[in-house]
């Protein structure tokens, strides 16, 4: 057998694609971006050193502060509703019903999709003149409005409608999983102890879920971080300035309006915010030893 | 106290009949051990008393009432799981009283409730953790205590030990037969593990095959299993079985072994009168055969003996018998010559003798 | 209980009469209206494709195309204009399939030996390494993107496919390593050590033992990156380049920057061309994708 050195030696080669990834696609490239952030940068990258004078200009900028105004909305309403409505399904689904895997397949397939597809598919459903609205009114309900997607005020709760129509299958798929591995001696027991079914769900079942849930949780949180191709598609940030997100703004602001430093200042602000958000997740998920094995 | 009768019982899923025409009458305060190995049916049978699945036919009654319709709740069981069960995310005394506080029962009369079986699954100090933070066996007592709060006549377990390491298993074994002694109750208790079966049991069912193969006393069970399926299954290391044909000579009944060689059956109980000629199977246990000649009624058997098997207070002795596999179970102490060809000897009073063809006990 | 009926009492015996309860139409009436809601833009999408403009304007959206016709899916697959090239959608489908081919292969190569040494060897480091790309997967890519852009055009490697590619296979990291190294988890230690004795070193473990074992997973990753790459936009967006731009980016430029009257018709065409290969690898895959996505969400 080989010394132990070289063993380990070649599990080190293999390694060494991931370490320069993460040491220079990932590391080098967050410091460089966080290093622009300091400076003045416009077109190109500058060396001259602006404090956080970036940072104030950002979040003095309206466009900014309604994009995150937005994220919370888009964050809050697309992560309840995919959690509630995924949970319904997967509980409904759960009941030893028909053509399960039917259902199961059609709550799921729009997470196959693109999200440019989703955004176009409910941008031509929900069409103020010739979608929904329009059909309606043709059916002879003559009032009836839904003219949300162009309504500045209204229409980020579409975008909110058009994710949950794309992610509740993956809450749903998630959170079947874990029923089906609730021990069904529990179920017997609450059955013998005379407790109704839905105070199961509420007391028995739902805490054992609290892991995925948590799951799901995280996943949702990412996507809303990273939403910018939804919105692209479905309002690409309109009307006006009224549905823009921190992902588009940052894109618009590196590529387009050609201002590096108040772009990346934006993009490193988002960066510490899933930062907070994730660490102590990560922790409990994949560093922490269990208390008790099962 | 309850008694509980089974009456004409099956149970199909799809087209598999898993209980086929089953009665069971359970006196009441009695202990009854279902017994078999995997897919005989026993849990099935322990599930439809419980309520917990639809029968296809027959009916279940509990103290005097029939609940073949009923709810489980309203069936006066409680029940223990193999896997405990525990509500996951609550503790001790919240898994204890849920199911009381679902049913309305007074606060305090939960509270009474939930101390006295604390008390006596001396379980006081852990009212407090969770599931997670208990062992096994403190895990089996609280769900041994939730069937108890539920004040019921009748205690239904589900294997409930098999989940434990062996020395726990063998103390709450002994748990189990006081908590039988003090509170009176029925109790239908499945396992396929034999030794559990026989220590605890008032009496044993032994199924196979979704029927009841013998029901009957432990040392009935042990001594005159009423057929090959039984007597193989219950004892260990296994009965040694011999094949051959029972000779009847002058009113004298004995086992031809295959060579020819014949054993005289005196002080054997037949069934019903012996046949000439009748294929058989002679079974023997492996303790009630030694290598000296102890008694005047033992009659002698030839044996290859080819190894030894110390295993501390006792021995176990391999070989075979015209090439079928035989063991013998002799002192710790004594010594064996392996590979030796000797006699062994048994007493046909404590032997059986089956039909070779059908298993029954002849 | 048993005197339910109007006859003379019954004695219950066999199994319970059966109750269809409110309760069992109210599960079927909620998952029908949720099937609804999940299939209507999918049939909106179809029967808008098949419609002439005509019929699109007089604003009937659910009605049944009069005359089905494959007119608007032949003109967004080989006619369709973005800004003032009129080549159709087809060419963003053969830039999409020069990115994916190349981009799956090489993430899961580079995933699969990664996640094979985190989790049998763990050399110095590994679990420092294990971190960083795990937090990795969560990072909004906005933070990587303008470095990124200036180091691929140092290599001249920006707008080109091989440059798209490299930014799949950096970030399609995280996830693939994460799939493999639970995978490899769930593989007996045991088996790895009887190897070891066995004289086995780290590639002819990975390549003899351990590759042949992992073709569940290889489908898994293989499922998750082809509709994850196939659906990208953001990368193809910024480091492909106008010349191979993949189809979503295409599609979105056809969509919503077309000059003249928009024609409803050959975008919904166009879109639903877009999403035939997702959904194909969806609905032949079937519980594959879900496993995708459980081992991909859930520590195994």
């Amino acid at each position: 057998m080989k010394p132990r050195f070289l063993r380990f030696w070649m599990a080190q080669v293999a390694l060494a694609p991931a370490w320069l990834i993460v040491i220079f696609a990932y590391i080098g490239t967050i410091l460089w971006t966080i290093q622009i952030s300091f400076t003045s940068s416009k077109v190109f990258p500058v060396s001259n050193y602006v404090g956080f004078s970036q940072y104030t200009r950002l979040f003095g900028s309206e466009r900014w502060i309604i994009s995150v105004q937005n994220l919370a909305i888009f964050g809050i309403l697309f992560i309840v509703g995919c959690l509630i409505l995924g949970f319904l399904l997967a509980v409904f689904l759960d009941q030893r019903i028909r053509a399960e895997s039917v259902f199961r397949t059609i709550f799921l397939y729009p997470y196959a999709l693109s999200f440019i597809v989703t955004g176009l598919v409910w941008q031509w459903t929900l069409n103020p003149t010739l979608g929904i609205q329009q059909t309606v009114r043709n059916w002879g309900w003559e009032s009836f409005t839904f003219d949300w997607l162009s309504r500045g005020d209204r229409a980020i709760y579409v975008i909110a409608l058009a994710g949950m129509w794309q992610a509740s299958g993956l809450v749903m798929a998630i959170l079947l999983a874990g029923l089906r591995g609730v021990d069904g001696e529990l179920w017997k027991a609450a059955k013998v102890d005379g407790i109704p079914t839905w105070r199961v769900y509420l007391h028995i079942v739902i805490p054992i879920l609290t892991p995925m849930f948590v799951t799901a949780t995280v996943l949702l949180a990412t996507a809303v971080v990273k939403v910018y191709d939804l919105v692209v598609a479905l309002t690409n940030g309109g009307p006006g300035i009224s549905t823009e997100v921190p992902a588009k703004f940052v894109i618009e602001y590196l590529f387009q309006r050609q201002n590096l430093g108040l772009a990346t200042a934006a993009s490193t602000v988002m960066m510490i915010t899933v930062l907070c958000v994730l660490a102590p997740w990560l922790y409990v998920q994949y560093f922490r030893q269990p208390r008790s094995a099962h | 106290m309850a008694t509980v009768s089974i009456r004409d019982l099956e149970i199909e899923f799809g087209n598999l009949k898993v209980l086929r025409n089953l009665d069971l009458e359970i006196e009441q305060g009695e202990f009854i051990v279902l017994l078999g190995p995997s897919g005989c049916g026993k849990s099935t049978l322990l599930n439809a008393v419980a309520g917990l699945l639809d029968v296809s036919a027959g009916q279940i009654w509990i103290g005097g009432k029939n609940v073949t319709w009923e709810e489980p709740k309203n069936r006066g069981i409680g029940m223990v799981f193999q896997s405990y069960a525990l509500y996951p995310r609550m503790t001790v005394t919240g898994n204890l009283s849920f199911g009381l506080k679902m049913a309305k029962v007074p606060k305090d009369e939960i509270d009474k409730r939930v101390a006295r079986a604390a008390k006596i699954l001396q379980i006081e100090p852990l009212l407090d953790r969770r599931p997670a933070e208990l062992s096994g066996g403190q895990r089996q007592r609280v769900a041994i205590g939730r069937a108890l709060v539920r004040d019921v006549d009748v205690f239904l377990f589900d294997e409930p030990l098999s989940n434990l390491d062996a020395k726990l298993r063998t103390e709450l074994r002994v748990e189990l037969k006081r908590l039988h002694q003090g509170l009176g109750s029925t109790m239908i208790y499945v396992t396929h593990d034999q030794i559990e079966a026989l220590t605890l049991a008032d009496r044993v069912a032994v199924m196979n095959g979704g029927v009841i193969q013998q029901l009957a006393s432990p040392k009935e069970i042990y001594r005159r299993p009423v057929n090959r399926f039984v007597a193989g299954f219950v004892g260990s290391p296994s009965m040694n079985f011999i094949d051959g044909r029972l000779s009847v000579e002058g009113g004298v009944a004995s086992f031809e072994l295959a060579n020819g060689k014949r054993i005289d059956l005196a002080g054997y109980e037949f069934e019903k009168p012996p046949e000439h000629g009748r294929p058989a199977t002679l079974g023997i246990r492996p303790e009630q055969v030694d290598l000296e000649q102890r008694d005047p009624s033992s009659r002698p058997i030839p044996v290859n003996l080819t190894l030894l098997e110390p295993m501390g207070a006792d021995s176990l002795v391999w070989g075979d018998v015209g090439g079928t596999t035989f063991s013998v179970r002799i002192d710790g102490d004594a010594h064996v010559q392996t590979p030796s060809a000797t006699d062994a000897f048994f007493q046909p009073a404590y032997a059986s003798i089956f039909d070779l063809a059908s298993g029954q006990r002849l | 209980m048993a005197s339910l009926t109007a006859n003379a009492p019954v004695e219950p015996s066999g199994p319970r009469p059966k109750r269809i309860g409110p309760g069992r139409y109210g599960v079927y009436a909620f998952l029908i209206i949720s099937a609804l809601f999940f299939l209507i833009p999918l049939y909106v999408m179809i029967v808008t494709s098949l419609k002439p403009m005509d019929e699109i304007r007089m604003g009937n959206l659910f009605a049944l195309p009069g005359s089905p016709s494959f007119d608007a899916w032949i003109k967004a697959w080989s006619q369709a204009c973005t800004g003032l090239n009129c080549n159709g959608i087809h060419v963003g489908m053969l830039n999409s399939i020069k990115i994916l081919i190349p981009s799956v292969i090489l993430s899961i190569a580079v995933g699969s030996v990664t996640g094979y040494a985190l989790s049998f060897w763990r050399p110095k480091g590994a679990n420092i390494l294990f971190a960083i790309l795990l937090l990795g997967a969560f990072i909004p890519y906005q933070v990587f993107l303008y470095p990124l852009v200036r180091i691929l055009s140092m290599v001249s490697l920006y707008n080109s496919i091989p440059g798209v590619v490299f930014v799949h296979t950096i970030f399609g990291l995280p996830l693939m390593t994460l799939l493999f190294r639970n995978f490899y988890a769930g593989i007996p230690i045991d088996l790895f050590k009887a190897a070891r004795v066995d004289g086995g070193g780290f590639w002819a473990i990975f390549l003899r033992l351990m590759l042949p074992l992992s073709t569940p997973i290889i489908v898994v990753a293989a499922i998750l990156q082809i509709t994850g790459i196939w659906n990208d936009f953001l990368f193809g967006l910024i480091f492909a380049g106008r010349e191979n731009f993949p189809m979503t980016v295409q599609l979105n430029n056809v969509v919503n920057s077309s000059f003249g009257e928009k024609e409803y018709n050959v975008n919904m065409a166009a879109t639903i061309l877009t999403a035939l290969v997702p959904l194909f690898v969806y609905f032949v895959s079937g519980r594959w994708f879900v496993r995708g996505i459980a081992s991909g969400a859930v520590k195994g």
